[in-house]
């Protein structure tokens, strides 16, 4: 449940000291991870935390041995589903004839909503998502039955013979009107600091403006998929493709009507997710474990990339709308944001989807006295999703377009109105009420950045070659980002992981979080690595199973190495502790407080007393001695709480910060665009990989770049999704990688909160880095007004938004 | 059933597979190799890239297995991912890929690797006759366009295609252990022609365009196979049997281009069954700017298969060739039993994907004319992505300039209409004009009298009718301002 909890009195005063101490000097407030790439000679033999290691699949992923859904082995007999798919928007399903469908070739089963043995209803947090349409049909492409053949083209083509009859009615598209008749799938709600309209009535300067920010779809590579083994005491094991397998384990359950505990889940790895896996995996599992249970035979679900895309909700769009009130410098002083976050169908997690869209509506700027609201527009579409950022991308929107706005309407550059608007000393507390830590290090990455990318002598000449070029006009912008980190809700933010020694020494590590491409699983094992004192080599994870660390939360909200990497230390720690007082009991002169586990060996005492033995021989002797070489550990987030009704609380453990500078290149006439340079500089804390790390900056960015620029996600008046496919969606390509592209972490400025080895989350928060591109191109278009206006430039920004603009702003020019 | 001999990886396979079997098919459900991955399976994000040899003298090159029959594979040689480290080591692209912290979710990544692979040899075989030019950006981008990767935003894979060259190969690549001559010795076509008009399934590739025509009278109901990147759509997207297949592939006569008169005109005849990677280089020597498309035609995999007859006979009103076809004035040569026919390309669009192909006949070559060294084309292709994307529009302006007035003014678009289209009283508009605004002005009138284009997932028809208007405004501008930077330079020729 994302549900957000409620702060007593009481607890709050415990965090308040708790707070202390991590933020004092505590033992665990000081550790850090030190570079070892710096420590010459060492980068071989010293894969550990800190170090720029390959990811762990690396090897097996360049010659094909990686192992995904589809590519795993199932008995002969195994059957294929293929799912049927509402062909309307909206309506009524009158009835659905599928006679035809079980006489043909090769079907072996069809199910549909009558053939649910349990709970028919799967929504993750609230009511509102059927496994198969029972009557009312909310979205065009939603699941109205299954048919399970021996093979998936035989399944395909038995889908087609259905017939369905439905009295079909007008679907709701636009989430303007919804939210004007107040069609929500949540109740609206509302974060307010201080007397927000005195600041807009004694305003010297009112921003006001709207802005249509797209959806986006996720393109995981590999689609959604599963395979359910039945079990031979009525259970069901389910391979899939899921950030999310503890509440797979839970829903899979519940459609069955069977325990928790008959219910295994594994996840090995997943061809991409990016929240698209995080709720929307679980309804193909539910229906291919009915379909196991009722023939004995295991069940394989791979969507086809066409279903995927018209079954699967995407990335929420929002309709931004934003009155602001600055002072004579452009420095807001306070104002009134509201959120349209358009949800779909049903409720899935847009609720905590749009508080974050509200949290981040400030970015990295002070509001002043500022109210944001934020509403759950229902529309007949698939149900939305979670998408790397949570609706934080969609909320930042509404600020950097209003930093532009402003930024023309005072005639400065819009990075001079951007650095007067950061939070800093006397403006450092948010619209929810939450501090913002560490504002020297986002004002430092600021004029790092700026130096590096040269933003100022650019920019002058920019400005010359715009001022002599008719056609070509070329665009800058620096844009920042500060995202809080944390799961919003509360008891997500824990972790388990399970440790085992086994008697070689060799170490295997369990944890609750998957592996998406992330790096989650090599960081973790450099973790144990690191506390045990050995090379990354003898550290191996399997795969995340609901048997081995039992009722764990999504990897997401780019917690997961936070939370697992924190289990899995708790872990190490402990047994390495273990093996201390072994060891001082065992061996005669060993000093317990001496003791230390490097490179492979125990060590005890310096210079001459030194004692060393190594990490095999310690394993096996304290196994004779019949010490336990397995551990658990657990880790949950402290400080975190939101008080949903009053808006106001501390719902990050702390904030990630970055910067971009991207510079375009618009061909006016013809809207085409080309992004020439792009700078960043991105706070991780202590880096705990390097390369990991970088990878996630440079991925987030182009992914955060396509949602603006080239993704257009387009359906008919009937509301049937046109882009389902790559052929009409576009992600970024090779080409659009810009050719001169500079990313650099931020260096020297480790977590201020007790996080892993003080590292950062870097999962999401790079994702906006591409908002530099959007507001790149603005100005580029701006030039064409002489830098008067920033003209409206909804997103996508595809060449055709780009050359509309352009029009508008040369008919509105003369 | 059809059977197929090949070699996969270094070692005869011998196959029995249904006429619509794909390669990816065969692969992951037949021979269990499930290293080659299915994306999209529309030939459009090169998970699925695997590399394809004609014989044991000829390079790789890279294909979407996922679109591609098969039967193709009959007599020739395939290597998948899993045959790059059979031999226990990897391959300067797959270790390259490693060390450059590529791969992240790692789906997309065989398929980059195979990418990489052809590239790699076709590198390494240049080097051997001397050429040691390193790969510059644009064939890196030929060779990766057709590669999505969503984790990585490409920088480290860019990385591993240049530091790959740093890396020693092995010496061969694939441990081959069929001998050449195994290899070619492969029967090539069965010639047990189902009889007329049966219903049972086949795969044919005729050798000569005799037999084909023959075929092709014999089975009307037939699909003709060319490079099968649209019409193994119609199997992978639609769930349409392919049963009766004719493949074009196999006949020599229809992948020449041979230099000709025609009517009066010197030109070229072009095979229909020629490749657009195997075209680019006339195109390179004669129409700059029609190589400029052709680079941006599909992906790298797509134009190792798709054909110009293919990209013609589909009559997509989208085809990035035909408007440019159009503006050359190209004649279609027609084939059948009955004999053949020439016929200018206009008269070949009929309406929406209708053309004048009668039942029985295929299209055997393509007749452009020669262009007068003071002729000038230009071909401006509009798309939301520069790379692997269907037109939104596509203009090709065909003209010469003679004492200050335009002349023998061609015109023609693609994403305008139903078909591909020329654009006749825009042509007249600027037809022995002087080049000054009022002609355009005259000439953009005319455009948005002729066109009422459609909206679609690739665009709207306002923005098609603005932007098609401001193509020819571009044409004005290239007309009179030469010394003035027009267009992105990306996007420029």
């Amino acid at each position: 449940m994302r549900t957000l909890v409620k702060l007593d009195r009481e607890s709050a005063r415990a965090r308040h000291e708790l707070d202390g101490k991590i933020k004092g000097d505590a033992p665990l407030a000081r550790q850090t991870v030190e570079p070892q790439d710096q420590k010459e000679g060492q980068k071989q033999e010293h894969r550990q935390a800190g170090s720029a290691c390959a990811h762990e699949s690396a090897v097996n992923h360049v010659s094909g041995k990686a192992r995904y859904i589809d590519d795993l082995p199932s008995p002969a007999n195994a059957l294929h589903i293929a799912l049927g798919l509402s062909p309307i928007a909206h309506g009524t399903l009158t009835a659905l004839d599928l006679d035809a469908v079980r006489r043909a070739e090769g079907v072996v089963d069809v199910i549909a909503f009558a053939d649910i043995p349990g709970h028919s209803d799967i929504g993750p947090v609230f009511p509102g998502d059927p496994l198969f349409v029972e009557r009312e049909i909310g979205y065009a492409g939603q699941c109205l039955f299954a048919v399970a053949a021996q093979s998936l083209t035989l399944a395909r083509r038995a889908v087609a013979l259905a017939t369905i009859r439905f009295d079909e009615q007008t679907p709701s598209l636009d989430p303007i009107e919804a939210a004007a008749k107040a069609d929500f799938v949540r109740p609206p709600h509302e974060q307010c600091s201080g007397n927000w309209q005195a600041r807009l009535d004694e305003a010297v300067h009112c921003i006001e403006g709207e802005l249509d920010v797209g959806g986006q779809e996720h393109f995981y590579l590999e689609g959604q998929a599963c395979v359910v083994h039945p079990t031979e005491d009525d259970g069901v094991v389910v391979h899939t493709s899921n950030q999310h397998p503890s509440e797979t384990q839970k829903l899979v359950a519940e459609v069955l009507g069977i325990p928790l505990h008959a219910v295994v889940v594994e996840v090995r790895r997943m061809g991409g997710g990016f929240g698209g896996k995080e709720t929307q995996a679980s309804p193909w599992a539910c229906i291919a474990a009915i379909i196991a249970r009722r023939t004995g035979r295991t069940a394989r679900l791979r969507l086809p990339r066409r279903d995927d895309m018209h079954l699967t909700g995407k990335r929420h769009p929002f309709h931004n709308h934003y009155r602001l009130a600055t002072d004579e410098q452009g420095v807001i002083q306070g104002g009134d944001i509201t959120l349209i976050g358009n949800c779909g169908y049903s409720p899935d997690l847009s609720d905590a989807i749009v508080d974050r869209a509200m949290f981040h509506a400030d970015n990295a700027y002070s509001l002043g006295e500022a109210r944001v609201v934020g509403y759950r527009a229902r529309t007949h579409t698939a149900s939305n999703t979670a998408f790397r950022g949570f609706g934080g991308p969609q909320g930042m929107m509404v600020i950097e377009a209003a930093m532009d706005d402003i930024a023309r309407r005072l005639g400065e550059d819009p990075l001079t109105i951007r650095k007067r608007n950061f939070y800093r000393e006397g403006r450092e507390t948010t619209h929810y009420g939450q501090t913002v830590d560490q504002r020297g290090l986002l004002h430092a990455l600021i004029a790092q950045l700026e130096r590096s990318s040269d933003y100022w002598q650019r920019r002058e000449a920019i400005t010359q070659f715009n001022a002599d070029s008719r056609i070509i006009k070329r665009g800058l912008a620096l844009t920042p980002v500060k995202f809080g980190i944390s799961f919003t809700a509360q008891h997500l933010n824990q972790a388990g992981a399970l440790l085992h020694v086994y008697t070689d020494g060799s170490v295997l590590i369990n944890h609750g979080g998957t592996e998406m491409g992330q790096g989650l699983h090599t960081k973790v094992c450099q973790t144990v690595a690191l506390e045990l004192g050995l090379d990354l080599d003898e550290v191996r994870i399997s795969a995340t199973r609901t048997d081995k660390v039992p009722n764990t939360s999504p990897t997401a909200a780019s917690s997961g190495t936070d939370l697992n990497g924190m289990a899995a230390r708790d872990a190490a720690i402990r047994l390495r502790e273990r093996l201390f007082d072994f060891a001082a009991a065992h061996y005669p002169d060993f000093e317990r407080a001496d003791m230390r586990l490097e490179r492979g060996e125990l060590i005890v005492g310096t210079g001459e007393s030194e004692r060393r033995i190594g990490w095999g021989e310690l394993i096996q002797t304290a196994y004779l001695n019949r010490v336990s070489l397995s551990e658990k550990g657990f880790y949950a987030t402290p400080l975190i709480h939101y008080d949903r009704t009053t808006g106001q609380g501390r719902p990050f453990y702390y904030y990630a910060f970055g910067a971009a500078v991207a510079e375009v290149s618009v061909d006016t006439l013809s809207g085409e665009y080309r992004v020439e340079r792009v700078d960043i500089l991105h706070d991780v804390g202590n880096s705990i990989n390097p390369a990991i790390d970088i990878g996630q900056v440079e991925g987030g960015f182009v992914q955060g770049m396509g949602w603006l620029t080239s993704e257009e996600l387009s359906w008919n008046d009937k509301g049937v999704l046109l882009s389902d496919g790559p052929a009409t969606y576009k992600i970024p390509a090779f080409g659009d990688l810009p050719p001169v592209f500079n990313v650099a972490l931020m260096e020297g400025h480790p977590n201020s909160m007790a996080s892993l080895y003080r590292s950062k989350a870097v999962g999401e928060p790079p994702f906006m880095l591409g908002i530099s591109v959007w507001s790149a191109l603005r100005d580029a278009l701006a030039s064409l007004v002489d830098y008067r206006q920033a003209p409206r430039l909804d997103t996508p920004a595809t060449p055709e938004r780009v050359l509309l603009a352009a029009q508008r702003l040369r008919t509105s020019a003369f | 059933m059809t059977t197929i001999d090949f070699v996969l990886n270094g070692r005869q396979q011998h196959c029995d597979i249904a006429p619509d079997t794909s390669i990816l098919t065969l692969l992951r459900e037949q021979l269990g190799l499930t290293g080659t991955k299915e994306g999209c399976a529309s030939g459009d994000c090169g998970a699925c890239t695997v590399a394809l040899s004609d014989n044991a003298t000829q390079g790789y090159r890279s294909i979407n297995s996922c679109i591609t029959p098969a039967a193709k594979l009959k007599g020739k040689r395939l290597v998948t991912v899993e045959g790059l480290s059979a031999a226990g080591t990897l391959h300067p692209a797959q270790q390259a890929m490693v060390e450059c912290h590529a791969s992240q979710c790692g789906f997309c990544t065989p398929g980059i690797v195979m990418s990489l692979f052809t590239l790699y040899e076709r590198v390494r075989h240049e080097a051997e006759r001397g050429n040691t030019t390193p790969p510059d950006q644009e064939s890196l981008e030929a060779t990766l366009g057709g590669n999505l990767c969503r984790c990585t935003g490409y920088r480290p894979i860019r990385d591993a295609a240049l530091a790959m060259f740093d890396l020693d190969a092995p010496h061969d690549v694939v441990q081959d252990t069929v001998s050449q001559a195994d290899a070619e010795s492969v029967t090539t076509d069965p010639t047990e022609a189902p009889t007329p008009g049966s219903d049972a399934a086949f795969y044919l590739r005729p050798q000569t365009l005799d037999e084909l025509v023959t075929l092709r009278r014999d089975h009307p109901n037939a699909r003709l196979v060319a490079g099968a990147t649209d019409l193994w759509l119609e199997s992978t997207q639609r769930l349409k049997p392919l049963s009766r297949l004719i493949d074009l592939s196999g006949v020599d006569e229809l992948r020449k281009i041979d230099a000709a008169e025609h009517a009066g005109q010197q030109g070229w005849w072009i095979g229909a069954g020629i490749t657009f990677e195997a075209l680019t280089p006339w195109a390179h020597a004669h129409f700059p700017a029609f190589a400029h498309l052709l680079h941006r035609l599909g992906s790298q995999q797509i134009r190792h298969q798709g054909t110009l007859g293919g990209n013609i006979a589909n009559a997509s009103p989208i085809g990035d060739t035909p408007p440019v076809l159009l503006a050359l004035d190209a004649k279609l040569r027609l084939v059948s039993t009955r004999g053949r026919r020439d016929l200018p390309l206009t008269d070949f669009f009929l309406d929406y994907k209708r053309t004048a192909l009668a039942d029985d006949e295929v299209i055997a070559a393509i007749f452009v004319p020669q262009r007068p060294p003071e002729v000038q084309l230009k071909v401006w292709k509009l798309s939301k992505r520069r790379e692997d994307d269907i037109s939104a529009l596509l203009g090709a302006f065909y003209y010469r300039v003679e004492q200050g007035t335009l002349q023998d003014v061609r015109v023609a678009f693609g994403g305008m209409a139903a078909t591909p289209a020329r654009a006749l009283s825009v042509e007249q508009a600027l037809e022995g004009q002087p080049i000054d605004a009022a002609t355009f002005a005259q000439a953009r009138a005319q455009l948005e009298k002729s066109f009422q284009p459609m909206s679609d997932a690739r665009g709207s028809s306002d923005y098609r009718q603005q932007a098609a208007a401001n193509l020819l405004e571009r044409l004005f501008l290239v007309l009179t301002s030469e010394d003035e930077e027009v267009m992105l330079h990306a996007y420029a020729r």
